[in-house]
């Protein structure tokens, strides 16, 4: 064996000098959420193998591969095109319609996947989390993980079609672009990890999840323009509306790899907003870890 | 034992489940006001306080649901306790209730993969031992085929050799090396000793008392969560026999007392007392290979049995039966029993190993229903032999023959 030997006396001398391990929750509030994110980030070698793993196992069995991972947001994209962009009428408004909703489309499945797979993960890796310990945010942010890579198949696309439109163009409007993946990721993680250690204890709530996803792509500025939505909604309910981390990311998406080129009406004060919800979205993502380190005490009994 | 370094310590710890009857929100919102009703506390572990030193191996023991696999959960840290600490220190590798973590949907090889990583290998380390893991599982032509499709000794192979050749300090097993059949089982013993040798610490959860005093250097006996008895192994499996000699009557009589109207109250009748000793020697001296031995079993019954069997068994101190007879066998017919009646059981000529001997002794009615036994009734010694070991004392005579061509 390629295993060093050690005599008894060396091991336990070594085992002497090494420091304690709690098991565990980390402790609470601010030193308890750093606690837990050097953990995680001494486990990132076992992040990626996971998400690797995610992104595997999910295709395992088929020809396609991941290019399955396209057929879903690209028919979408052709569905909504056609029905609502042509025969409904809204591409009359909007230019260049396709890659308006596709930017949409794009930055709002990052979302869903990151909720929808996340809220599954403790469930669905329930295997390991009753056999080994492991910091069990790994799960929600393997999603996290998986989710990512679909995202960056489907921008590549976003990219080039975009390309080949001439919506894009180098400039400063870009950073929209990344400021809206960050609010993203930033609630999107903040939800997949309340959610994910919700569910272990309240199984309905992926059903519910999935309900709910549906109607969130609805209520935002995807397959229609926000101005739209301004001509019916009351003064009140536009504010949430348009304040929603969702619709803020949807508008700095297209923003980045639209609007230049189409004659896009840019919300007021788009920046600042994305601003606030992304400093509230961290505040979230704290609490919601804090949560999440409440709730795994009792993971591997529940599952 | 080098020192005494202490790599776990359990300190004042409890658990408790709480046993909810209700899973889905619906249930939950309907039932929120009265949720007391649908809820039941079970205190799996009671204020349990154990140290483990490095280089020791503890084999943790209890009926069914005592909470061992609890306590090895607690260690390893899948299980938070309620109150107390678990502290630990070191590489720890878990074979928990058949299988480490491995996802049904990756390969034998991925699932290597990602077990050595979880367990804090690098890529390059695992590389390294990949061969000997997959070599040691003896399941070379599966290595590729999703582990859902593996049996039950597939899964435990593999996860066995992950656990064993990720170098770990600290090695917690439950149960796992019943499922293997015997040579892997045989392969899996010899690996656990080498680890004893090499200054491993082993927790060890199993029902097979043979195992714990051939291996455990301590043994810990719980019940109902909490620590009955923590030293000596055999000791420790002595104990364990009287729970459940005495869980075993707790049933007879609870059932009895459902069936009084069909069963006439069954008294069950006693035994006395047991007492062994070799013939022409007191009681308590040793017994040598050769001697007669004479065990008195002293039997009663409150009120009355006919036909009843008297038998004894001797174990040695792994708990393997060496031998054992009934007045049944013999064909000795007993009549009443009522007033304290004695049998006597000779042994002729006995010819034990060097070691400790128990006797359990068992009065039967007709219809060979053990109305009482009492494991490890009284024991005895054969002295140190030292031109053999084992169970049976024999003469060696040893040869050289010379080389085979002369």
């Amino acid at each position: 064996m390629a295993i060093t030997l050690e005599s008894p006396e060396a091991r336990a001398n070594r085992l002497a000098g090494e420091t304690w391990q709690y098991d565990g929750a980390s402790g609470g509030g601010v030193s308890g959420t750093v606690a837990s994110i050097k953990e995680i980030w001494g486990q990132r070698r076992l992040l990626r193998l996971l998400t690797g793993r995610e992104l595997k196992s999910r295709y395992k069995d088929s020809a396609g591969g991941f290019l399955w991972s396209l057929a879903k947001p690209l028919t979408q994209l052709f569905i909504y095109y056609i029905v609502i962009g042509q025969f409904l009428g809204a591409a009359r408004g909007i230019e260049n319609f396709a890659v308006y909703i596709f930017a949409g489309l794009t930055i709002y499945t990052l979302f869903s996947e990151i909720v929808g797979t996340g809220t599954g993960s403790i469930i669905a890796n329930a295997g390991l989390v009753k056999k080994v310990y492991l910091p069990r945010e790994i799960f929600p942010l393997a999603a996290v993980g998986s989710a990512l890579f679909n995202f960056a198949v489907q921008f590549v696309i976003l990219i080039l079609a975009a390309l080949f439109i001439g919506t894009l163009s180098f400039g400063p409007q870009l950073l929209f672009g990344l400021g809206a993946l960050v609010l993203i990721l930033v609630w999107g993680t903040a939800i997949a990890l309340l959610l994910g250690a919700l569910n272990v204890y309240l199984r309905d709530i992926q059903y519910l999840v999935e309900v709910v996803l549906l109607l969130l792509m609805w209520a935002s500025p995807i397959l229609y323009s926000w101005q739209q939505a301004a001509a019916v909604l009351p003064q009140w309910l536009l504010e949430i509306y348009v304040d929603s981390p969702i619709t803020l990311a949807v508008l700095g998406f297209q923003e980045a790899f639209w609007s230049e080129a189409s004659h896009g009406q840019p919300l007021e004060h788009l920046a600042l907003r994305m601003l606030i919800a992304g400093v509230i979205g961290l505040i979230a993502l704290f609490g919601a870890q804090r949560v999440f380190s409440r709730l795994q005490g009792d993971f591997a009994q529940e599952l | 034992m080098s020192g005494n370094v202490p790599v776990v310590e359990i300190n004042d710890v409890s658990k408790r489940f709480i046993i909810r009857k209700e899973k889905s929100l619906k249930e939950r919102l309907v039932n929120a006001g009265r949720s007391k009703q649908f809820k039941e506390d079970f205190w799996a572990l009671k204020n349990v306080n154990l140290e483990i030193d490095s280089g020791q191996t503890i084999g943790l023991i209890g009926p069914n649901g005592s909470g061992k696999s609890t306590l090895l959960k607690t260690i390893g840290g899948i299980i938070q306790p309620t109150s107390g600490t678990v502290r630990r220190r070191g590489r720890l590798a878990a074979l928990l209730e058949l299988g480490a973590g491995f996802h049904q949907d990756l390969t034998g090889r991925e699932n290597v993969y990602l077990n050595a990583s979880i367990l804090g290998l690098s890529r390059k380390q695992t590389d390294l031992y990949f061969d000997d893991i997959v070599e040691f599982s003896g399941i070379r032509d599966f290595i590729d085929t999703q582990v859902k499709f593996y049996s039950s000794g597939m899964y435990v192979r593999l996860a066995f050799a992950v656990a064993v050749h990720v170098d770990p300090d600290l090695l917690l097993v439950d149960e796992v090396l019943a499922v293997g059949d015997e040579a892997f089982q045989r392969k899996c013993l010899d690996k656990i000793r080498s680890f004893q040798r090499e200054g491993r610490t082993i927790v060890l959860v199993t029902h097979s008392l043979g195992q714990i005093t051939e291996f455990c250097d301590r043994a810990v006996l719980l019940n109902r969560g909490e620590v009955l008895f923590d030293g000596e192994p055999h000791e420790a499996v002595r104990d364990f026999r009287e729970v459940l000699e005495e869980r075993r009557i707790g049933e007879v009589e609870a059932h009895n007392a459902a069936h009084e109207e069909q069963v006439a109250p069954v008294n069950n009748g006693r035994i006395v007392s047991t007492t062994v000793h070799a013939h022409g020697r007191a009681q308590g001296e040793p017994v040598h290979p050769g001697d007669d031995l004479v065990v008195r079993v002293t039997f009663e019954h409150p009120t009355g049995i006919e036909g009843w069997i008297a038998a004894i068994q001797i174990d040695n101190v792994q708990g393997v039966p060496v031998w054992g007879s009934a007045s049944l066998r013999t064909g000795l017919e007993l009549g009443r029993l009522r007033e304290p009646r004695t049998v006597e059981f000779v042994v002729r000529d006995v010819q034990f190993g060097s070691g400790k001997y128990f006797i359990n002794s068992t009065l039967m009615s007709s219809e060979k229903v053990h109305l009482h036994d009492v494991p490890q009734a009284v024991s005895f010694d054969v002295p140190y032999y030292d031109l053999a070991v084992g169970i049976v004392h024999a003469v060696p005579e040893i040869r050289d023959l010379g080389t085979s061509g002369a």
